[in-house]
């Protein structure tokens, strides 16, 4: 039940594009084509789904504060979690690096597909964000880490794939000139969000609140200060909705 | 410009306007939106990463005859995530409630795609002093939207600049408030950054005909 609550939350509610702006270089750089858009969206879920587990471990075992302990009680006193970025980053690098050799060994065909994209992942923020994200909101085992990277993957892939969706429409249509391209293209991603920040009440509702609201209370925290205003803002306007409806 | 020749000026005010980072060239936008609800934040940001682009360049400019191009990636990254990290604890040490604000957005600086993209396109390429002022340029040029943003996102979200209440006091009904105004709460809504920056990309575009694109 966790893991599909997380599952859902990652994807829909904590969208990387949507809710945090994450990898939005390569969304607005690569969403052109569909076809082009999916092999990006595949290959970042792949590499999340692979490097938030490992940095969950090194995080775990490594940088935390008192991580150090099972070398013995000398070391248990090490604090290294300001290496955090500079280890993240490692890890993306070479396993991005090591994700390529291997898919290239075992299947060239999805290799020329996603070949070309790999180098361009190692520098994507959602990819670092992942596991940034990770660490900010103590995911607590790795079982949990492995599906938050899948579903930030997920939710990555979605978003690319709609925004490249509505971009090879929009070619049709009578935008101005002054707009064309790169402006639409922000203010169709915004009217998005806009959209998601509705998924914002899905996990809350029901019989167990009180109860989600304790377990999730930590992680809730370390998120955006955003999240309240976005409640806020996403229940006045259903009432208005219900009030213009009974009108 | 006694001190600059005039095409090293050209190299700090260029990114200012027609080759802007982030309207133009669509780089670094990851971690410009979301900081972006008040001034301040904004205003850090920008400084952090002149810093971090200024210092990194001049530091791969001075490696780039020695960096083997097949690793030059993951020295690129070692590079800005060690000055990350200076920033990083720089602001911990001397502005806590900020970097909690800005929360991962600060070791996002390190794919901030403007950072690497400014190494690969103008550091690998070219000397010290002139990668250096790119570099101030172009975090510049990235600064100059990020505070534009910042300036009215907070001005009608919050009706404050800087925290200080400009319009008067929502509660005690002065100034504007008093006459009928209300805060625009959506503007502190993460969506409105995107739909501001675009509409940024539209008043420029529109002063700027050669920069239209077709489709």
């Amino acid at each position: 039940m966790e893991h599909l609550e997380l599952f859902l939350k990652s994807i829909f509610i904590d969208n990387m594009v949507f809710a945090t702006f994450l990898g939005m270089c390569s969304y607005l750089a690569v969403s052109k084509k569909v076809s082009t858009a999916v092999g990006l969206g595949a290959a970042v879920i792949f590499v999340l789904a692979v490097t938030v587990p490992v940095n969950w471990l090194l995080d775990q075992y490594i940088l935390q504060p008192g991580a150090l302990k099972w070398l013995g009680e000398d070391y248990a006193a090490y604090d290294l979690s300001f290496l955090s970025f500079i280890l993240f980053i490692a890890t993306i690098a070479t396993m991005v690096q090591l994700v390529e050799i291997v898919v290239e060994k075992f299947s060239p065909s999805l290799y020329n597909s996603l070949g070309i994209f790999l180098p361009l992942i190692a520098v994507n923020c959602a990819i670092l964000g992942g596991s940034l994200f990770m660490q900010s909101r103590e995911i607590p085992t790795i079982g949990l880490a492995t599906v938050y990277g899948i579903g930030s993957g997920i939710g990555w892939f979605l978003a690319i794939l709609a925004i490249a969706a509505i971009r090879e429409k929009i070619r049709y249509s009578n935008v101005p000139p002054a707009l064309r391209g790169l402006g639409i293209t922000f203010i169709i991603t915004g009217l998005m969000a806009i959209g998601f920040m509705s998924f914002g009440g899905m996990l809350t509702g029901g019989d167990d609140e009180a109860k989600k609201e304790e377990k999730t209370a930590s992680v809730k925290e370390e998120t955006r200060s955003n999240d309240q205003v976005a409640l806020n803002a996403a229940e006045t306007a259903k009432e208005e909705l219900a009030n213009n409806t009974n009108n | 410009m006694g001190l600059l020749s005039k095409k090293d000026a050209k190299l700090i005010t260029d990114p200012l306007a027609d080759n802007n980072p982030i309207t133009i060239q669509v780089l670094g936008i990851c971690s410009a939106l979301a900081i972006t609800a008040q001034l301040k934040a904004s205003i850090v940001m920008a400084i952090s990463v002149m810093a971090v682009l200024g210092i990194g360049n001049v530091v791969i400019s001075l490696m780039r005859n020695i960096i083997p191009s097949k690793i030059r990636i993951i020295v690129q990254l070692v590079v800005v995530a060690a000055l990350v990290i200076i920033v990083d604890q720089v602001l911990k040490a001397f502005s806590y409630e900020l970097s909690k604000t800005l929360s991962v957005f600060v070791g996002l600086i390190i794919t901030n795609c403007i950072i690497m993209g400014r190494f690969e396109a103008f550091a690998l390429g070219n000397g010290p002093w002139k990668s250096f002022l790119d570099g101030i340029g172009n975090a510049a040029g990235y600064g100059l939207i990020l505070v534009i943003v910042g300036f009215f996102r907070e001005l009608l979200g919050s009706g404050t600049l800087l925290g200080f209440k400009v319009l008067g006091d929502p509660i005690e009904k002065t100034g504007l408030y008093a006459i009928g105004y209300e805060n625009n709460g959506f503007m502190l809504l993460s969506p409105m950054a995107l739909i501001v920056v675009g509409i940024i990309i539209w008043v420029q575009r529109s002063r700027n005909k050669a920069l239209i694109e077709d489709h």
